[in-house]
This record gives C-alpha cells, sequence and structure tokens, in this order.
C-alpha cells in the first residue's frame, strides 16, 4: 500500500482534485471521516478500542457465568470457544494494543514538540484498517459462527478438516488485514520519533512515553510479519489446499507454534512497553519529581524489546522441545526478569522522597506497581520449566497473563486515562466518581484472578467450558465469578465518569497537574496545530523546567527564544478521502477471500489501487498556518515533502 | 522503623494463612505429588514461591511505606516541591545486582531440575523393569498400548508402583496434551512428532489426568486416569487382558449377558469398538475408536467423567450427548422406542461382565471398586 | 526542498540540522520517506525471513516427489538471476541520470529496470509452467508448497516494483522529473535493490544449496 504512494512526486500547479475534491470540513461526521489529524485519530483509536474493551468484558462475564459452578450448560461448548476465542483476540488485538496506540497517537507528536506524524494520511489509513479488521472480525457471529480456535489458533485445529467452519477464516483474515494497519502505524511512529522532534529534543531528553512507543514500533515491524505469514500460510492450506499444515503430507505443526510465539512474545511487549510508558510519566508527575534513573529505564525498555525476541519457547516449554532448549530459553526468559525489576525499582525511587498526590490516576499507577510485580514474578515462576509443565495451560497462566495484561498494561492505561483526559478535552473527570470507581475495580480483578492461581495448581485447565464436581475447583470458580460484578461495577463506572466528564466536568486548564512534558504546554484540548509556536527544549521535562528552571539548575535559565524555527509557521496537512477508502477496500477483500468469491477479491484490489494513485496524486496538500493563528490557503504545494 | 516493621509483618501474616487456608490437594493437583517427577516439580515451586514472597513483600512494602510517608498533606503542602532527585550510579548498580542474585538463585535449581526430569530416554535403554505404554490422543479420549503385553485399553491405564513408566506420546488429529499433575507435568501430543514423558508412582492410588490442549467440541471432558496398583495386582490385570480373547468365550453363561452381546451387533456397537473375545476367531471394531476389552475393570465411563455403574453405563448409553457433548458416540434408541431399557439394561450388563470374571483375584479389587475414588 | 541550517539549539550544542523552508523543523538529516522506506524494507527482512525459513524448516520432508534436484535447472536461473543484477546495476545508472538533470538517460534506464524486471519475471513464469508440467504443484508436496509462495511472493514484490517503476516513467511525461525529486527514484531504488538481494538469498538457498 505504502509503495506506490511512496513514488509520487509532489505535483506542482493546480490542485490535482481529478478525482475527489479536497475535504476540507473542519466539523461534522465529514471532517471526522477525512481527518488526518492525530489528535483526533488518537480520540478515535481510544473510543473503538474502548467499545472494544467493553464487547470483550461482556465476553469475559459470560465466560465466568459458566464456570460458576460445575458441569454447567448456560454456554454450550462450542459458544464457549467462541466467547474465550474472541475475549482473547479482541482483548489483545482490538482493545489493548490500538488504546496504546491511540494514546501514542494523540501524545508522541505533542511530547516531541511536532504538530502531526510524519505520514499523517498513513496515520488516518491505520486507523480506518484497524476499524475494518475489527468489525470484519465481529461480523462473524452473525454469519456462522466466531472464531473458536483460542486465540494462538494452533494448527492442525485450524485446518479445513478439523475445523470446516468460517470462524477460522475470519481470525485468520481479520488478523492479517489489521496487521496490516497496525504495521503501517508503527512505521509512521518510528519515522516520526526519529525525524520529527523539537529543536533540542534529544533522543535522550525525549519523554519516556515516547521512548517506549519507540521501542514498541519496532517490536511491531519485527514482530507482525511472522504472524502475517503464518496467517496467510493457514489461508493458503485452506483455501488452495497447500500443505504448510497437513501433517499427512508431513508437515510440522509445531512451525506454527514457533511462528505464532516470534510474533507472540514480542507483542506482550507491545502491549507492555506503552503501559511503562504511561507510569514513566504518571509516577514522576504524581510524585513531583523527575522520574529516578532515567537512562536506566529507557536502556531496561529497550533491552526488554531487544530480549523479547529470545524467549519465545518459554510458550512452548511442554511441546517436547528437549533439556538443552529449555534450559536456553529459561534463562533468556529469566533474564528479562533483571531489567522489569530495575524499572520497578526505578519507579519506587522515584516516589520515595516524593511529594505524592494521590489523584486517580496516582491510584492506578499504585495498582499497576503491585499488580504488575505479582504477574511479573508469576511469569518467573512460569518460566521455570519443570513447573511449567504443571502450570502450562492451566488456570495459573491464565491468572498470569491477566495480571500483566489487564492488571498491568490496563491498569496503566487506565492511569494515563485519568492522567490526560484533561488535556484531550479540556475538562476533569470526576475525581469522587474514579475513586469509587477504582476501589471496585482493582479489588474486583483480585477477586477475579487471584483465585485462578489456586485452581491451575489444583489441575484445571484453561479452555475448558466446564468442569467435574469433586476435585476441589468448586470453591475458588465461583469466588472468581463474584469478582466478575464486583469489577464489571467499576468499569460501568468508570464508563459513567468519562460520560460525566464530558458532560459535566469541571474546565480543566491546560495544565491540572503541574506536569512536566511538552504536551501540558499548549491548551486543553490543543488547537489543531498543536502549539502556537515550535516548542525548543532545553533538558529533559521540558515543560517542567520552564516552569520551576530553577528546581532543575539551581539557577534561572534564560528563557530561550525559539523564533528561528517557526519563522516560516508551520504547514498543516490537509484532510483527505483516500486513507478511508483505501482502508474500506479491504472491507470487500476480506469478505471475498472469506468466500472464496476471486471476482470480488480482484474489485477491492482495483479499488485499492486506484485510491493508492489517487492518494499519491493528491499530494500532502494542506495549509500554511502563522503564529497567532493566521492560516493561508495553501498557493504552492511544491514543497510538501511528506504524504 | 516502626512503620515499616508492622507493614512487614502484617505482609507476612497476611500471605502465611493464606497459604495455609488454601487446601490445594486433590486428586488432580499439582500440590498433591504423588511421584518423584511430580515432586520434583512441586519442590521446585515452593522454592520459587518463597523467593517470591520475598520480593512481594519488599517490593509492596517499600511501596505502601512510601506512598504513606511522602505523601502530600494537602493542596499547599504540594506546592512545596519535593528535591527533584534525578538518580543515583549506586542505587542503580545495587539493584541491579538484587535481581541478579535472585535469578541465579532461580536459575540453578531449575537447570538442575530440567537435566533431572525432562531427558528423552532412547527407545534402546528401554530396560525390561519398565512399563511402556503407548498413549494416542484422540478427539476426546485417549488410546493406551501396552506394546509389550499387546493389548489395547482405553481412558484408563495401570502401573504398577514404584517402576519407571515411559510413555510414548502421539495424536492421530489436532494436538492433545497428557497431564497427570499428582505424577507429573504435562507433555503436548503432536502429530509428526515423537514426543515422551516418563514418571512413576510412590503409592497405590487413582490419578486425574486431562487433556490440556484446545481440541474443541468435548475437550473439557477429555479425561483419563492412572491407576496405580501393586506389583501383583498389576500383573493380574496384564494378565485378564492377554487371556481377554480366550476368556470372555467362557462367561456367557447368563442369557441376560447373551442377549447384550447379540444387541452389541445388532445396534452397530462393534462397528467403532474392538472388543477381544467379541465372538470365537471373529475380529470387531475399528482402532479410532475406544477399545472395550476387559470393559467390566474399568472405573469410569465416558473417558474418566462418570464412575462406571450400571446407571451412569445406561444413562451414557440412552444419551451420550447429555453426558458429554460433542463427543461422536451416536445415540442410539429414539426417545420414544418402547425397548429402550430393557436393550440398555442388557448391554450394560454384557459390558459390565467383560474381564470381570477372567480372573478372581483381579474383579475383586478392581471391578468391585467401581466407585469414584 | 530542505536546506542545511547550523543552528544553536538552547543548552550549549550546536547542531547541523535541516530546516525545512516552511518551518517544518527535521531532527535528522534524512528525509521522511527515505526513513520510512528503511524501517519498510526492515519489517519486510522478517517477511521473507520467515517464507525462508519455513522453506528451511520443510527442506527435505516431503514424502512425494518432485524433489527440488529433480526438478531445478541451475544454468537457467543463473540466467534469470543475472539480469535482475543488472537491473540492478541500471536502477544505480537512472538515479545517477537524475541527479545530472538527464531527463533522457534516466527515463531510459528507468525503463531498462522495468524491462529486465521484466525479463525475470518471464523466466520465473515460464519456470513455474515448466515446473507444473513435471509435476510439481502448490498442492503436490511439501517442496511445492514451500516453493511457489516463496518464489511467488518474491515474484509479486519485482511485479510491484515494475509497475512502481512504470508509473513514475508515465508521471514523468506529465510532469518533468528534476534532481530535486531524486528522493522519490531513491526510494524506488532502495526497494528495487533489497528485492534485488532477497533473490540472490533465494537462489542460493533454494537453488544452489540443492547442488551443493
Amino acid at each position: 500500500m505504502a509503495i506506490g504512494k511512496l513514488g509520487a512526486p509532489p505535483v506542482v500547479g493546480r490542485p490535482p482534485d481529478a478525482l475527489l475534491s479536497r475535504p476540507t470540513w473542519t466539523e461534522g461526521l465529514l471532517s471526522w471521516l477525512t481527518t488526518v489529524d492525530h489528535k483526533r485519530l488518537g480520540i478515535l483509536y481510544i473510543v473503538t478500542s474502548l467499545g472494544f474493551t467493553a464487547i470483550a468484558s461482556v465476553e469475559a462475564f459470560l465466560i465466568r457465568l459458566q464456570l460458576a459452578s460445575p458441569n454447567n450448560t448456560l454456554l454450550s461448548p462450542d459458544v464457549y470457544n467462541q466467547m474465550f476465542t474472541m475475549h482473547g483476540v479482541t482483548m489483545v488485538f482490538l482493545a489493548i494494543m490500538p488504546l496504546a496506540i491511540g494514546f501514542a497517537n494523540y501524545f508522541v507528536p505533542l511530547q516531541i514538540g511536532a504538530r502531526d506524524l510524519a505520514f499523517p494520511r498513513l496515520n488516518a489509513f491505520g486507523y480506518w484498517v484497524y476499524l475494518v479488521g475489527g468489525v470484519f472480525l465481529y461480523t462473524s457471529f452473525l454469519l456462522g459462527g466466531a472464531p473458536d480456535v483460542g486465540w494462538f489458533a494452533y494448527a492442525p485445529l485450524t485446518s479445513l478438516s478439523n475445523n470446516p467452519g468460517l470462524g477460522t477464516d475470519f481470525y485468520m483474515i481479520g488478523l492479517f488485514v489489521g496487521g496490516i494497519g497496525t504495521l503501517a502505524t508503527a512505521m509512521n511512529l518510528i519515522v516520526t520519533i526519529i525525524n520529527m522532534r523539537a529543536p533540542g529534543m534529544r533522543i535522550m531528553r525525549m519523554p519516556v512515553f515516547t521512548w517506549m512507543i519507540l521501542v514498541t514500533s519496532f517490536l511491531i515491524i519485527f514482530a507482525f510479519p511472522p504472524l502475517t505469514v503464518a496467517l496467510f500460510q493457514v489461508m493458503m492450506d485452506r483455501t488452495f489446499d497447500t500443505l504448510f499444515y497437513v501433517p499427512a503430507a508431513g508437515a510440522l505443526p509445531i512451525l506454527w507454534q514457533h511462528l505464532f510465539w516470534i510474533f507472540g512474545h514480542p507483542e506482550v511487549y507491545i502491549i507492555a512497553l506503552p503501559a511503562f510508558g504511561v507510569i514513566s510519566e504518571v509516577i514522576p508527575t504524581f510524585s513531583r519529581k523527575p522520574l529516578f534513573g532515567y537512562p536506566v529505564v529507557i536502556l531496561s525498555g529497550i533491552f526488554i524489546g531487544f530480549m523479547g525476541f529470545a524467549v519465545w519457547t518459554h510458550h512452548m516449554f511442554t511441546t517436547g522441545l528437549g533439556p538443552v532448549v529449555n534450559t536456553a530459553f529459561a534463562i533468556t526468559s529469566f533474564v528479562i526478569g533483571i531489567p522489569t525489576g530495575i524499572k520497578v525499582f526505578n519507579w519506587l525511587a522515584t516516589i520515595w522522597g516524593g511529594k505524592v498526590w494521590f489523584s486517580t490516576a496516582m491510584l492506578y499507577a499504585v495498582a499497576f506497581l503491585i499488580t504488575f510485580t505479582v504477574g511479573g514474578i508469576t511469569g518467573i515462576m512460569l518460566a521455570v520449566p519443570p513447573f511449567d509443565a504443571q502450570a502450562q495451560d492451566s488456570y495459573f497462566v491464565v491468572a498470569h497473563f491477566h495480571f500483566v495484561m489487564g492488571g498491568g498494561a490496563l491498569l496503566a492505561f487506565f492511569a494515563g486515562l485519568y492522567y490526560w483526559f484533561p488535556k484531550m478535552t479540556g475538562k476533569l473527570m470526576s475525581e469522587r466518581i474514579g475513586k469509587l470507581s477504582f476501589w471496585l475495580l482493582v479489588p474486583g480483578f483480585w477477586v477475579i484472578f487471584f483465585p485462578q492461581h489456586f485452581l491451575g495448581l489444583m489441575g484445571m485447565p484453561r479452555r475448558t467450558q466446564t468442569y467435574v464436581e469433586g476435585i476441589g475447583l468448586e470453591f475458588w470458580n465461583l469466588v472468581s465469578t463474584a469478582g466478575t460484578f464486583i469489577m464489571g461495577a467499576g468499569l460501568v463506572l468508570l464508563l459513567v465518569n468519562i460520560v460525566h466528564g464530558l458532560l459535566r466536568g469541571a474546565p480543566a486548564g491546560n495544565d491540572p497537574w503541574d506536569a512536566r512534558t511538552l504536551e501540558w504546554s499548549t491548551t486543553s484540548p490543543p488547537p489543531y496545530y498543536d502549539f502556537d509556536r515550535q516548542p525548543v527544549v532545553n533538558d529533559r521535562d521540558a515543560h517542567w523546567v520552564q516552569k520551576y528552571p530553577e528546581s532543575v539548575h539551581g539557577e534561572r535559565v534564560p528563557a530561550s527564544a525559539s523564533e528561528p524555527y517557526d519563522r516560516g509557521g508551520a504547514h498543516m496537512p490537509g484532510q483527505s478521502w483516500y486513507p478511508l477508502i483505501a482502508a474500506l477496500s479491504l472491507l470487500p477483500f476480506s469478505y471475498g477471500w472469506l468466500y472464496d468469491n476471486m471476482w470480488l477479491v480482484g474489485v477491492s484490489m482495483l479499488i485499492l489501487i486506484v485510491a493508492t494513485y489517487a492518494w499519491a496524486l493528491e499530494g500532502v496538500g494542506g495549509k500554511h498556518i502563522h503564529v497567532g493563528g493566521h492560516d493561508e490557503a495553501h498557493r504552492a504545494p511544491d514543497e510538501g515533502v511528506d504524504a | 522503623m516502626h512503620w515499616s516493621r508492622r507493614l512487614v509483618w502484617s505482609l507476612a501474616l497476611i500471605g502465611v494463612p493464606l497459604l495455609a487456608a488454601c487446601d490445594l490437594a486433590g486428586p488432580q493437583s499439582a500440590m498433591s505429588p504423588a511421584g518423584p517427577i511430580a515432586q520434583a516439580q512441586r519442590d521446585l515451586f515452593m522454592w520459587t514461591f518463597w523467593l517470591s514472597w520475598l520480593v512481594i513483600i519488599a517490593v509492596v512494602g517499600v511501596l505502601v511505606y512510601s506512598v504513606i510517608r511522602f505523601r502530600a498533606k494537602d493542596e499547599e503542602d504540594r506546592k512545596t516541591l519535593p528535591h527533584q532527585t534525578h538518580g543515583s550510579t549506586k542505587l542503580e548498580i545495587v539493584w541491579f545486582v538484587i535481581p541478579v542474585i535472585l535469578v541465579i538463585l532461580v536459575a540453578v535449581p531449575t537447570v538442575r531440575t530440567i537435566f533431572a526430569t525432562e531427558y528423552t530416554i532412547d527407545r534402546a535403554n528401554y530396560t525390561d523393569d519398565d512399563v511402556i505404554i503407548r498413549a494416542t490422543g484422540y478427539q476426546w479420549w485417549f488410546k493406551f498400548e501396552y506394546p509389550r503385553e499387546g493389548f489395547v485399553t482405553a481412558n484408563e491405564m495401570l502401573i504398577p508402583v514404584g517402576r519407571r513408566v515411559i510413555v510414548e506420546l502421539d495424536s492421530a488429529d489436532v494436538l492433545h496434551s497428557f497431564w497427570v499433575p499428582n505424577l507429573a507435568g504435562k507433555r503436548d501430543m503432536i502429530p509428526n512428532q515423537d514426543n515422551q514423558i516418563w514418571f512413576s508412582a510412590d503409592h497405590p492410588g487413582y490419578y486425574y489426568g486431562q487433556c490440556a490442549e484446545l481440541c474443541l467440541g468435548a475437550h473439557a471432558y477429555m479425561r483419563f486416569r492412572v491407576i496405580a496398583v501393586e506389583e501383583d495386582e498389576y500383573q493380574a490385570w496384564l494378565a485378564s487382558f492377554m487371556n481377554a480373547a480366550d476368556a470372555a468365550q467362557t462367561v456367557q453363561a447368563d442369557p441376560e449377558v447373551e442377549r447384550g452381546r447379540q444387541l452389541m451387533a445388532t445396534k452397530g456397537c462393534i462397528g467403532c469398538h474392538t472388543i477381544d473375545g467379541y465372538a470365537p476367531g471373529v475380529e470387531v471394531g475399528n482402532p479410532g475408536f475406544p477399545d472395550l476389552t476387559n470393559f467390566g475393570l474399568r472405573t469410569t465411563v465416558g473417558a474418566a467423567i462418570k464412575a462406571n455403574t450400571p446407571e451412569n453405563l445406561a444413562a451414557w448409553l440412552r444419551d451420550p450427548q447429555a453426558l458429554k457433548p460433542g463427543n461422536y458416540m451416536p445415540t442410539l434408541w429414539q426417545a420414544d422406542d418402547p425397548n429402550a431399557a430393557a436393550e440398555i439394561d442388557a448391554i450394560t450388563a454384557y459390558l459390565l461382565s467383560l474381564g470381570v470374571d477372567a480372573d478372581a483375584t483381579t474383579s475383586a479389587t478392581l471391578g468391585g471398586s467401581h466407585g469414584d475414588r | 526542498m530542505t536546506t542545511e541550517r547550523a543552528v544553536h539549539v538552547p543548552g550549549g550544542v550546536a547542531v547541523s540540522s535541516p530546516v525545512a523552508t516552511q518551518g517544518t523543523y527535521k531532527s535528522t538529516t534524512l528525509p521522511d520517506i527515505k526513513l520510512m522506506m528503511w524501517v519498510f524494507l526492515a519489517s519486510d527482512c522478517m517477511f521473507f525471513g520467515t517464507l525462508i525459513g519455513t522453506y528451511l524448516v520443510y527442506k527435505g520432508r516431503s514424502l512425494v516427489g518432485p524433489y527440488p534436484v529433480d526438478v531445478l535447472d541451475i544454468p537457467l536461473t543463473t540466467v534469470s538471476t543475472f539480469v535482475l543484477l543488472m537491473s540492478s546495476f541500471l536502477m544505480v545508472l537512472a538515479l545517477h541520470s537524475l541527479r545530472q538533470d538527464d531527463t533522457f538517460k534516466f527515463r531510459l534506464w528507468t525503463f531498462g529496470v522495468a524491462f529486465f524486471g521484466s525479463i525475470f519475471l518471464g523466466f520465473q513464469i515460464y519456470e513455474f509452467i515448466h515446473f507444473v508440467d513435471l509435476g510439481l504443484t502448490l498442492q503436490g508436496n511439501l517442496f511445492g508448497t514451500t516453493f511457489y509462495v516463496l518464489t511467488g511472493t518474491h515474484g509479486v514484490h519485482v511485479a510491484i516494483g515494475i509497475l512502481w517503476l512504470l508509473s513514475i516513467l508515465v508521471h514523468s511525461f506529465v510532469k518533468p522529473w528534476t534532481s530535486k525529486d531524486d528522493v522519490y527514484l531513491e526510494v524506488a531504488g532502495l526497494y528495487w535493490h533489497f528485492v534485488d538481494v532477497v533473490w540472490i538469498v533465494i537462489f542460493t538457498v533454494v537453488y544452489l544449496v540443492e547442488f551443493v
């Protein structure tokens, strides 16, 4: 997709409106459909991912209801399999990861002092592809059944003979298409962070959140291709009868597991590292101190990301790889515990000696630290292959990854939501509702998931729609189910608080938390051009240094002029229809592939190609603005570098 | 420190009862090891658990202490900025070293246990004292073959206490996983891959197993049992299988049993199920379905989900889908079939007679124990 | 488009940075689009890495023939490999000509690259048809499955590259390209060289190793 676009030179002269005229709406539905504004796209990501979180929560609730008592028949095995598969797929691909990308979209440019991502239209394309992928996956419920093979879809359960329904095709095609959007956005973020930093924003001055997004984006570009290829192989098997995962032809089903986990383990860090980034913003702000050991925290993050590619077989300790392989991967997995531990210690040291302001965001950050530490430690236990032989594919693992993904990453993003909501909306969320919601949500979470460690140790395998009586599983299953009501109430209150904040929230002002990074130096919400003047960065915590220079340097540093950098004003990219059209063409493409309708696939590809050419020829367009808001229509677009 | 001491104590106090309160023992629990492999795995878990508890107490202790000690009293207090510390190389080194030490403490016993418990035994190195069993996973039951003795059974394997049991693992369709938590952690059953697991039982007992890899359908009910018995009982059991073909011919004195045997043919059971000794010289069944030879000796029905009592067996025959949704066993009687009850009773009588009279000792100890434990 | 300008960054460090004339500050000298292509190619390495990995894992596991030694024709593929290598050489010439504002040669060499790429594709199509005649099909054995998917994916990459270069060629007649546009051709060139290098790896792993 990116290829045709990149090759096109800028167009000189008359506006290239051969196909569709350049949209200019600034409000209303059409302005959102054609937007390229990173803030609007960030909000779209966040709202969509919260919607998917809500759907996945309903699925989880049904799962727990089914497991409340032994031999329960509320859900049939088929429906149950669909529920946990879609819960997992949704949370990983449609909820938590896009939530991180949403925050990245909104705040990375603001944190590095840029006015947008490097490729604004590609950014819009990424969002619409994500939406298309998600909608496509969910239509499976209406078209013969959702995927039921678990989020890691082990071969040969996914072969046509073992799984003739369309569910598996929805999984393979949905993730394949969704992955294109994720890849495009990750590449975009890398270029943005490397190339669009404000003057003086040296690499070791970048906010930790931006840093972690940079590492995450690199993880995405290296981790998603193996998944994409594996998905493609299974679809080839299902569509064209190839033999990639056909044991009768000599194929090795274990290959899928390798490819999936070469993607799957980095994926864990793709979710966790942005969460670490958010925590590294929230804790210093509400402790009113700089992050302790900034370079060490950054290096730990890079190291974790790097090592993420060297531990995948710890998901496969029970597949019979032998003692040597298991030892090697156990040790690499243990090693990841070291930088993770260092991060936790640095966060603790940041709080130590600070002035802790217990806003709801900080409460979530503290809850994150505790929950994540427990999840991390059970992770080390699971990296012990002999114990993993007992715990693998049991509820112990379920408990572990919910402590890491839900209790860790999601709590961190909730901290981020409370922290950044005022910046995004200009309004404050209610602290009273927020704290009430917190005290339901987090204890509820523990009631649900802590007992699942016990269930796993007592021999309850995961992905079983029921369990027999008399082996001791009844009590803790009931407790776990009871917890869903508590946590559910907390989640509902969280949504109430968001709506309440939007409608009735008190005005936030530009910098309600007296925070540290550049996004707090502009208005809330920021103008579409982000900053009145190009920020100039003198130090880490750029905004804090401007507010309290003496607290950092011990003496007042003269404010520097930003004049040279925006003498020419700023260039804001134009809106466009083509990202939306290109992304939407993937919807009929997916259904065509699903139903083996090559005619539909062909037409969709044609639309995609036409849209790509139109996109390239359209150029970046946009308009030129000057400090103080004197916009000027873009007359000579020949200098447009980006697209 | 008055504060911190109280904190550490209270956390320790929460932890110990928490562990004591949770009696995690059970016939399918990894916390009730009944053999050296499971014991080693549990010991390793306990070691990492106590180390972890130490770490959690330390981290949560410091966290709770510091957020209380350093909390801003009010908005005014918040405005007095704390000292803006950026870091400390000395501290970074300290908390680099701490996790390194912890990791080493975990890694050393881990590696030892891996090499003590997870190696593969070459076929050439099988000894006469080893019990060799070939286990194949099917959707949704387990086939157990005793290649040395030359017979096949399903869902329940007998092993003698104290001898090393080597199970060769394979799958006939999708992935399955062989897991008997009391005896050993799991090992996956993968097509085209020769996996193996070995273990032994310290004392007699029923050890519950379950498939631990999603295989759709009746995956939740894909259970099995490992029954550890003393050597003489094991030998008797083996003998009853090796003689099953001859023994079965002598037991059909009971007319009800004989009627059940004939119904096995008319209702189509023997199209799928193998029974050694069904009729002299006649081979019945299909190796892709559970072998029913000596079914009377089984303790469970439906792949270890119900005790093998006449009532449960009759219920299973009447409506297999009710007991184990999704399985491949067809429903053989229409709901309004007037002969159903009588025919099911006859088949039940026949099935439960299989193997029971073959050897008096065996039937006394095994055939008579139609209990759930 | 961008100009080099010494920038005094407050905090005391003078750096030389490109500053877009429109005021969009860039923190490195690498154009966005070129950086984007490098990032894309890094990712693409993993795509081909996975496909080649799959091929290697299944090497020698086919239960029935035809096996690689039965069908692969080294001399023929050596010729097509050489053609592809030469196309990369023409790519360099095309970029050089554009930077010299030599429009004719720029168009000629760009066409040459696309043409040589098409010859390579022609060889591949011939090879596929010939292999199918010899009984090697996508569904026949693991070698067929992995071979066609790996080389086919590479072929699609080549085809996209040809389409891209032809688009540039056509566009240069609509709006003449000058040395100021070199980055757009350079990016297409990066892609082309990458696809070429990937072929060298495939040629070695799939073809040559078989006869060692």
